[in-house]
């Protein structure tokens, strides 16, 4: 659906409610996506409770800025991938790099929208450094060479994307008063785990995280993607040991600390972030 | 006692017609998938609609969903790595449908806990929803592949979908916790399928929309879509609380 034309549908007399803020939009988020097979949010619905719309507006908006924070480091790191030509030499990484490029400037421009639409002020795009201060040269400038160079690049986006599954989860509870902006978090944190997937087999590890290991070839800075206040070896969900659930292969530790991601908190989530960002 | 009745199929109710439905007033008959064969036989239950178990409202609905979900992937896994494919299956592939085994029987078996320990007895949806798998050959690599990347996918599409009905903060987070492992499956299972025709398909464009987005379906959208596999009927008509 074009975006502009959906937000202009605020203006006709088919709304149910008046719509004194333009907040209020954040509740249709869940007509925004073309393919979206669910209902779309019917303009009024009580869920969308005053109470939400007054006191968490500004804290919806703060999750969308940090998801914004964390798409335009994907999209800026994955449009400077593809221009470095370290994966012209292997036409598979390339593809796959490609569409999650893609998919990563959509959530710029989606996530740019959404908090406009809500009648706030996206967070300005920062200015990155992947080589870290010089501890890595992922585009090979600085005569990594290409093998060098593409491991790193491939590990950082492993990094990336787990570490945006992880804060997208940590978030979608500070979402639950909108339920047209949970639902399209929960789909791009679900994109994400779909990346995530792909990078981690593209660099011959298993697409779920077992334990809270960063994997073969990880750069130890790296760790701190699997960590936090909650590890991704955590094994206690809702209370239970899932371990005890059972007898046999799905209830060894391994099996059940791959069967659940764990969320990164905000503040876990811009400190990984934070390393990239000069300014 | 077995009641036959003749009732009308609506696109609402999950399961083929071919089991009987129970009155409340608590027959038990021993040995068979009953739909509420863990119930205390003396309640009218407020979830019986005309004789089916409806799944419920809230959170109750969403947890009782995705336990059937979960039921259903955990039972088709079951299958194949039971099956003959698996057994001559390379070694890639063979670890990969074992590891979705393990994980999908290990969310089975935490909505089974996670239900019976916050869940009223009448309302908890049973642990022994039987399935149709006549339609998967289990000695046939396109067929087992191709089923487990439609539940693979319809799993992503509804725990998307079913989010907003969840009150409870903590069951959103780890309803989260899984959605984002069933999404690996699902890019891991594509790309098998596909493999170098096009290394797109972990995150494809029949999926992915123009902004990005993933798959999000209503409860009646993947009831339709994954109900051909439920014998047990059951309904989900009101999933917002």
């Amino acid at each position: 659906m074009n975006l502009i034309k959906f937000l202009d549908e605020f203006t006709t007399d088919k709304l149910q409610e008046p719509m004194t803020s333009r907040r209020a939009m954040f509740g249709q988020l869940g007509s925004l996506t073309k393919k979206a097979a669910i209902a779309a949010v019917p303009f009024g619905l009580a869920t969308m409770s005053n109470k939400a719309m007054a006191q968490s507006g500004s804290s919806v908006v703060d999750v969308l800025n940090l998801a914004l924070t964390l798409e335009y480091l994907e999209d800026e790191f994955y449009a400077m991938a593809l221009d470095s030509g370290v994966l012209s030499s292997n036409a598979k990484a390339e593809a796959i790099y490609m569409q999650i490029s893609k998919h990563e400037s959509q959530h710029v421009d989606f996530l740019t929208a959404a908090i406009e639409g809500a009648g706030a002020t996206p967070v300005a795009k920062p200015s990155f450094d992947f080589t870290v201060g010089g501890a890595f040269d992922p585009f090979n400038e600085n005569g990594a060479g290409q093998a060098t160079a593409y491991a790193q690049l491939l590990a950082l986006a492993q990094a990336f994307e787990d570490t945006g599954v992880r804060a997208y989860k940590g978030q979608a509870a500070n979402l639950m008063g909108s339920p047209g902006v949970l639902t399209a978090a929960l789909q791009i944190h679900s994109v994400e785990a779909r990346h995530a997937s792909e990078v981690r087999r593209l660099r011959g590890l298993e697409g779920w995280i077992t334990g809270s290991q960063r994997g073969a070839g990880m750069p130890e800075a790296t760790q701190a993607v699997y960590d936090g206040a909650t590890t991704e070896a955590n094994i206690m969900q809702g209370g239970l040991d899932v371990t005890s659930l059972g007898s046999g292969s799905p209830f060894t530790v391994d099996a059940s600390t791959q069967a659940y991601d764990e969320i990164l908190t905000g503040d876990e989530a811009v400190a990984i972030a934070s390393l990239f960002i000069v300014s | 006692m077995k009641k036959k009745k003749s009732i009308e199929v609506t696109t609402q109710t999950v399961g083929r017609n071919r089991r009987n439905f129970l009155k409340v007033s608590g027959l038990a008959i021993a040995g068979s998938g009953l739909l509420l064969a863990s119930c205390s036989d003396d309640d009218d239950n407020g979830n019986m609609l005309g004789g089916t178990f409806d799944l419920g409202t809230g959170d109750v609905g969403v947890l009782n969903y995705a336990y059937a979900l979960e039921q259903l992937e955990a039972a088709f896994y079951t299958n194949v790595v039971n099956g003959s494919f698996y057994a001559s299956a390379s070694a890639d592939e063979k670890a990969i449908l074992l590891d979705l085994y393990n994980h999908e029987v290990n969310h089975r078996e935490f909505f089974k806990a996670a239900i019976g320990a916050n869940v009223p007895m009448e309302q908890q949806l049973t642990a022994d929803l039987e399935f149709d798998f006549s339609s998967v050959d289990f000695s046939d690599r396109d067929s087992v592949l191709g089923t487990a990347r439609v539940l693979e996918d319809t799993g992503v599409s509804a725990y998307n979908g079913a989010g907003q009905y969840i009150q409870t903060a903590a069951y959103l987070t780890l309803a989260g916790k899984i959605v984002s492992v069933e999404a690996r499956h699902a890019a891991a299972i594509r790309t098998i399928i596909n493999g170098s025709a096009d290394y797109t398909a972990f995150a494809g464009d029949d999926i992915i929309d123009d902004n990005g987005l993933d798959l999000a379906a209503s409860p009646a959208d993947v009831i339709s879509a994954a109900g051909g596999f439920f014998v047990t009927p059951f309904t989900y008509k009101n999933p917002q609380a």
